[in-house]
């Protein structure tokens, strides 16, 4: 399957390989769980990925994770989601609990990348985040979606109560720090870069 | 045929026309025609709680089950809202003067770690267009806030919203703290924000949980019903 962002966004990723091991991530994670893996040399690991569209749409992550659980845990030893909460409630410790499987710590992923424990003690409720995913996909899961192509009007009904957009970079990429200060202006927002590698989705899956 | 010959003068329409007019434009989250369409209401000599509900509110409240339905979405209903307020902020100063009925008072706000407003904005302006007196107290509230804020303006309800699944569970912390103080029962506790529902209403120990804004209206006018017939009896 495709790894452009928008297959990731649309269609996820469809598991490779023949690994023991089977990680059910967020599309919005895939190229950095593959990553870790290519550099850990974790060839007993598979990789799929949910739709990161999702993001959009917590209330239907649960379900879809179940499906694909039901799908192919009889191919596989080990099944690990890296997802957090992402806005679930709840729901997605829930059928991790009744499958038995091991998922994420933290309330979604701004958290894991910075480190749950550093993300928590910030306490900044006034920023917007975006990673390396959603600085390149700003317009598919922010601009469009709020309606603010069509009526850019109503950014301040939305973003108002926001003072800062902090970009976790992933990478070091200029382009996407680019990107990322883009969408910083464009929601009229203060803007920061913070560099944050793969924060705890690293150790969380060259455990596996 | 041009835009031009198309163009609706509102003027030139009937009440009925008018009215059936407004609505399309709320619909259409057309600020500047809800703006005339009211001004001419009122110079016709209308009420203006007459303008409010039988156009304003009305009109919002198809908006609302479109949204509820899924046909509109959060852009649509934030224009529609948009104009709708700005047709309340005509008639808000002439309802305070006309002395229209209030029934009841309610302060609402977003919880402590959450700076999200719309649906709680929403959710305010449609209780005022019902005819609820909102004190609004924001945003990120701590407990102190809406228990302050409840007896200083001798509130009938608390709203408490929240959008972040990080940030809904602030709302027991309230609600136990009211437990504590034993003025649980002073007062009906609503709560709302995306990702509620029922179950969790419940369990935090609120009075009802409210899918949207139209389902607060109606929950808040019978909760107070069933409020005043209690005192009645007693």
């Amino acid at each position: 399957m495709s790894l452009s962002d928008e297959a990731l966004r649309e269609e996820g990723l469809a598991a490779d390989g023949n690994g023991r091991v089977l990680v059910i991530g967020c599309g919005a994670l895939a190229r950095e769980i593959l990553a870790i893996r290519s550099t850990s040399g974790l060839d007993h690991v598979d990789v799929t990925c949910l739709p990161a569209i999702l993001h959009n749409r917590p209330e239907r992550i649960a379900p879809a994770l179940e499906a694909t659980i039901n799908a192919c845990r009889g191919r596989y030893e080990t099944i690990f989601v890296a997802y957090a909460d992402c806005g679930s409630g709840g729901a997605i410790a829930k059928i991790c609990a009744k499958h038995g499987v091991e998922m994420l710590d933290g309330p979604h992923c701004y958290s894991f990348f910075e480190g749950t424990a550093a993300f928590s003690a910030r306490d900044e409720v006034t920023a917007f985040y975006l990673t390396d995913f959603l600085a390149r996909q700003f317009d598919a899961f922010v601009t469009r979606p709020l309606g603010l192509d069509r009526h850019p009007e109503l950014r301040d009904a939305y973003f108002g109560n926001y003072e800062k957009l902090v970009y976790l970079a992933q990478t070091d990429d200029p382009h996407l720090d680019a990107k990322a200060r883009a969408a910083a202006k464009k929601l009229g927002l203060a803007y920061e870069r913070r560099e944050t590698g793969y924060g705890d989705l690293a150790p969380a899956i060259t455990a596996l | 045929m041009s835009d031009e010959e198309d163009d609706i003068i509102l003027s030139e329409l009937d009440d009925e026309e008018l009215v059936a007019q407004m609505m399309d434009d709320l619909y259409d989250g057309l600020k500047e025609e809800i703006e005339e369409g009211t001004n001419i209401l009122l110079e016709r000599g209308w009420q203006p709680y007459d303008v409010l509900t039988k156009a304003l509110v009305a009109g919002m409240t198809i908006v609302g089950h479109d949204f509820r339905d899924g046909i509109l979405f959060v852009p649509e209903v934030l224009l529609a809202a948009n104009a709708m307020k700005a047709g309340m902020a005509i008639l808000k100063p002439l309802l305070a003067e006309t002395g229209a009925p209030t029934i009841g008072k309610m302060v609402i706000g977003t919880v402590k770690g959450d700076i999200h407003d719309i649906g709680k904005n929403l959710v305010g302006m449609m209780m005022e267009g019902a005819g609820f007196e909102v004190v609004d107290i924001g945003i990120n509230n701590p407990v102190e806030n809406y228990l302050g804020k409840a007896a200083e303006e001798k509130a009938d309800i608390i709203g408490m919203s929240a959008l972040l699944t990080t940030t809904m569970p602030y709302m027991k912390i309230v609600i136990d703290e009211m437990v504590a103080q034993g003025i649980r029962d002073d007062y009906i506790v609503l709560v709302g924000g995306a990702p509620l529902n029922e179950e969790f209403g419940k369990s935090i120990g609120a009075d009802a949980y409210c899918r949207d804004a139209a389902v607060a209206v109606e929950t808040a006018k019978e909760l107070m019903a069933r409020k005043h017939n209690r005192a009645h009896a007693g």
